[in-house]
């Protein structure tokens, strides 16, 4: 099981992680919620969520949230991933996400998840990880937290610094 | 000058500590060298053929003594002594250890510099006009747009992994000095009819393997819409620039595949959808905009008698003053080049001690201001012409005074073999043997302007696509040979050179140059710049007396 950070009050803490990520050819599900592909999630996904199942989607990164705009108040949460670090498309999507979508689910990042990232990613909407780097949800706390101000408005709603010079 | 708050202090001192951290992994070896890489990249650190090479940035080109001493200091302490000015208006040390390196960004912090973004697939450092705020050409400050979008830039969280670096550059005067067409947006402020303030915006610019002038894709986007139509842009970029092939993974590659009509289409189409939230408030801009009002200048006659007699007298004066010196809005003041191409010696390279000159010049004559141009010479933006004898004499004595800005021993070269790990052939020593031949001052300023510009390999560090007469280094079979390409233009006038012909050996180049110089002052007619007399006369004339030779 990989290690699951998740952001609660606040804070990034290690956690249960109640879904299973799904391979596109295994054929018998565990039970609980399933993380699927997207091209499953478009020929099962109806089914399993009438079974009552909590269903997760995996978009690659080069895939782009607009095509699950209709389904998002059925989905449970949305996993991007980064193939490599390096790959940023996966910011887009999460920020489209939050901002321009309305989700208000799990946005989880999968994949070649850094701690060194950790800052980007809260600022975009994610707010679960599967660090592939081996650090642990304190570290993850302490990256979070590492820049006392920001320049930007984004999708986590902090005030960036010109806001904050008007106060 | 913009002065740094709390908040971008914070942002530095948050900045170094954290990367305090990284090292002290590093070194621990509780991270490998792979693992590092990314992350000593992010704060503009290299690691080159001999020693890690630390890039410091100085956003939109401008310093403050305090800082500029700073940055003698560290050579000083840290580096051999000197540093090197970049095209991108950034300084270099090139031989620095990485357990300085934490100390060193600490240092740096202290005076409000840093080396966030000088590398990395992200929004780099953006270039302006070195003459902002002093030239009457201008029709605003571009430093303004310049410092909120280094705000804006800063840590971006959606636009810190794009699939490639990202440039931008920002002029306000009809004379570009910020190569803003070959940037990946280049933006010039503009008047509408109206009088409202606006830019026409430029993307898809830029040299390397394939050289593209950067189309217009908005003639007038108004200035408070700025941040919202850049976000647009990069977005665009962000989820359809290629990722597959390093090569082809600029913007330029993307504009020129779709097209900039299907380019600009899709900008819009996303511009549309993100409104106006994430434009900078007014309050924001007014707040910038107050820190970089025009100076306390002094009235004074628009003629000095120092200055005069000073010119009268002292013929390498009156030269140092045609070449190196520049009209000031202010009647009385002047805007001061200072070379630090001295006939010989490394373009771009700066001593501890030229910088300790410049730094004191500036604040006892220059209004504590100090600019870097891309063309990798410093600027006093703000002398009174009074000064200008003693200011000429102390840049002379710390041979920071040579007379031949825009002149052909001006040249702007890569670091070359000489220290870069993708170098093919040396460009240092190419530029010393050119300027050597040009020592003649008289003879420089016969051929009057002429831009040379030389990089070391395909990646085009120095310009050379763009340059009048522009060098490249190419590897053939172990050795290193040149390829001359003739009527490139990084300015308003924008234009991608011709290659001459088969490249050229080593100990060729400097004399092929020399004929091309021959060939251009016996075709010129009246007062043609050499780029004016090569787009008349095509590469004919040029080609035929550099091959001529070799037969």
């Amino acid at each position: 099981m990989p290690t699951y950070i998740r952001i609660e009050d606040g804070r990034a803490r290690l956690a249960e992680d109640a879904f299973s990520h799904v391979a596109d050819d295994i054929a018998d599900l565990e039970t609980g919620g399933v993380i699927l592909s997207l091209a499953r999630f478009e020929a099962e996904g109806d089914r399993l969520i009438s079974e009552g199942r909590r269903v997760g989607v995996r978009l690659a990164s080069d895939e782009q949230v607009e095509a699950l705009a209709y389904d998002l108040p059925r989905i449970s949460l949305v996993a991007l991933d980064f193939p490599k670090f390096r790959d940023g498309r996966a910011y887009t999507n999460a920020r489209l996400l939050r901002e321009r979508l309305g989700f208000k689910g799990e946005v989880r990042a999968v994949g070649d998840v850094l701690r060194e990232q950790a800052g980007f990613m809260l600022r975009v909407g994610f707010d679960a990880f599967e660090p592939a780097d081996g650090s642990n949800a304190q570290e993850w706390d302490a990256a979070l937290r590492r820049y006392r101000h920001v320049y930007q408005r984004a999708a986590d709603g902090r005030a960036p610094a010109f806001a904050e010079r008007e106060r | 000058m913009y002065q740094y708050d709390t908040i971008d202090k914070a942002m530095l001192e948050d900045r170094a500590a954290e990367f305090r951290g990284q090292v002290a992994r590093r070194l621990a070896g509780e991270i490998t060298e792979d693992q590092f890489k990314p992350i000593r990249l992010m704060n503009g650190l290299y690691l080159q053929l001999h020693a890690y090479m630390l890039r410091v940035a100085i956003p939109y080109g401008t310093l403050n003594p305090t800082q500029l001493r700073k940055l003698a200091w560290i050579a000083r302490t840290y580096d051999k002594g000197y540093g090197h000015f970049t095209t991108r208006t950034n300084l270099q040390f090139h031989w620095i250890k990485l357990a300085d390196t934490p100390e060193i960004l600490d240092q740096l912090a202290s005076v409000d510099l840093h080396a966030i973004q000088t590398s990395g697939n992200c929004i780099r450092n953006v270039t302006s006009d070195p003459y902002a705020g002093a030239t009457a050409e201008e029709l605003d400050d571009p430093r303004v747009w310049a410092e909120a979008m280094r705000q804006w830039s800063t840590f971006h969280p959606e636009f810190s992994f794009l699939p490639r670096k990202f440039k931008i550059a920002i002029t306000a005067a009809p004379k570009d000095r910020t190569a803003a067409k070959v940037h990946d947006i280049g933006l010039v402020l503009r008047r509408a009819r109206d009088g409202a303030l606006g830019f026409e915006v430029m993307v898809g610019g830029g040299l390397g393997r394939t050289p593209y002038v950067g189309p217009t894709i908005r003639e007038f986007l108004p200035a408070n819409r700025l941040f919202s139509y850049l976000e647009a842009i990069l977005r665009v970029y962000n989820r359809h620039g290629r990722r597959d092939n390093a090569f082809k993974a600029r913007i330029k590659i993307l504009v020129a595949a779709l097209g900039k009509e299907e380019f600009a289409r899709q900008v819009e189409a996303e511009w549309a959808k993100i409104g106006d939230s994430t434009d900078l408030p007014d309050t924001e801009l007014a707040r910038i905009r107050g820190a970089f009002a025009p100076k306390s200048f002094e009235t004074l006659p628009a003629r000095s008698e120092a200055f005069e007699t000073a010119k009268a007298a002292d013929p390498a004066f009156a030269r140092f003053v045609r070449n190196n010196v520049k009209p000031h809005k202010k009647p009385g003041y002047a805007i001061v080049d200072v070379s630090l191409k001295a006939i010989g010696d490394t373009p771009g390279d700066a001593s501890a001690e030229q910088m300790e000159v410049v730094a004191d010049l500036a604040e006892r004559y220059g209004q504590g201001d100090v600019r870097v141009t891309h063309e990798q010479n410093l600027v006093l933006p703000h002398v009174k012409l009074d000064d200008l004898p003693v200011v000429h004499a102390a840049l002379a004595a710390a041979g920071l005074a040579t007379p031949n800005i825009n002149l052909i021993s001006d040249i702007i070269a890569c670091p070359g073999l000489d220290y870069c790990a993708l170098a093919n052939a040396r460009a240092i020593p190419i530029a010393q043997h050119i300027a050597e031949k040009f020592r003649d001052q008289e003879r420089a300023e016969r051929v009057g302007e002429l831009k040379i510009k030389i990089s070391g390999c395909i990646n085009a560090c120095g310009h050379h696509h763009v340059g009048h007469i522009g060098i490249l280094g190419v590897d053939k079979k172990g050795e290193e040979f040149y390829q001359l390409t003739l009527g490139g233009s990084g300015a308003e006038d924008a234009t991608v050179g011709q290659i001459l012909g088969p490249a050229l050996p080593y100990d060729r180049v400097a004399d092929a140059v020399d004929t091309l110089v021959d060939v251009y002052l016996r075709e010129r007619q009246g007062d043609e710049r050499f780029l004016d007399t090569f787009r008349r006369t095509g590469t004919a004339p040029f080609k035929e007396a550099v091959y001529a030779d070799v037969h």
